[in-house]
């Protein structure tokens, strides 16, 4: 039983139009860096341009923020499901 | 590729306008709910949102993702989609900024509206390219209130 990755509406298109995409992963940062490999297509939508997680992204592991747990090494075992939700966010100036 | 029109309903676009003129000189910004389709999008419904830039709101805002969350919940329930995102530039163009730009996602459709002093001006919807580049325009279809229905 591997982890599943729920992805959002918007990235779908990238990842081969699958609401949901299962990896074998014994971490978020596993996790994510399965699926950006799998669909490398996603990476730049999740990663800016020095590998970070973008500002706006957030990952909650069966429902709680990764940011209070262990970031991308909070430990992920078979079944649980990761989400990736965006902030929405912007403004007039640059 | 070319984008379809996002079709909204004139009562929903003012909406849109009186919510910008609420908040101004501070940005407004909500959720669009609605259907996409081959080759159409249309807004259903809006779900105004707090504006959680308490420290810079008058050229920022923030939709958090508790609210993101909230919003996908309730478009789900309504048999709708999340289709994209509305905000108002106060006393700035409806051109989406850098900013705007590197907080984006495709897909996703987003609304701007100028207000300026206090006064609605121009309305423009955009959608970013896949390579996060630019934004492509996407024109607005106004779609005029039916008589009697609300």
């Amino acid at each position: 039983m591997a982890v599943k990755v729920i992805i959002p509406t918007p990235l779908r298109a990238y990842a081969g139009k699958q609401e949901s995409v299962e990896v074998q992963a014994a971490t978020v940062g596993e996790a994510l860096s399965a699926v950006t490999t799998k669909f490398s297509d996603l990476k730049k939508h999740l990663f800016s341009d020095d590998g970070r997680l973008r500002s706006f992204v957030n990952v909650y592991v069966n429902d709680e923020d990764i940011r209070y747990l262990q970031k991308d090494q909070t430990s992920v075992k078979p079944g649980d499901t990761i989400s990736i939700v965006p902030s929405i966010a912007g403004g007039a100036r640059s | 590729m070319s984008i379809a029109p996002l079709k909204i309903d004139e009562q929903l676009m003012k909406r849109i306008h009186a919510h910008g003129v609420e908040t101004y000189p501070h940005e407004c910004c909500g959720a669009l709910l609605g259907r996409d389709g081959d080759g159409s999008r249309e807004v259903v419904e809006l779900m105004p949102l707090a504006n959680r830039r308490d420290d810079s709101p008058r050229n920022r805002f923030e939709v958090t993702p508790e609210d993101v969350r909230l919003a996908e919940k309730t478009a789900q329930e309504k048999r709708l989609e999340l289709i994209g995102w509305y905000h108002s530039h106060p006393d700035a163009p409806a051109r989406p900024s850098e900013y705007d730009r590197d907080h984006a996602w495709p897909w996703y459709s987003y609304i701007i509206v100028s207000v300026q002093k206090g006064v609605p001006h121009d309305t423009t919807s955009w959608r970013l390219q896949d390579d996060r580049a630019a934004y492509d325009p996407e024109a607005i279809e106004t779609v005029a209130h039916p008589a009697g229905i609300q």
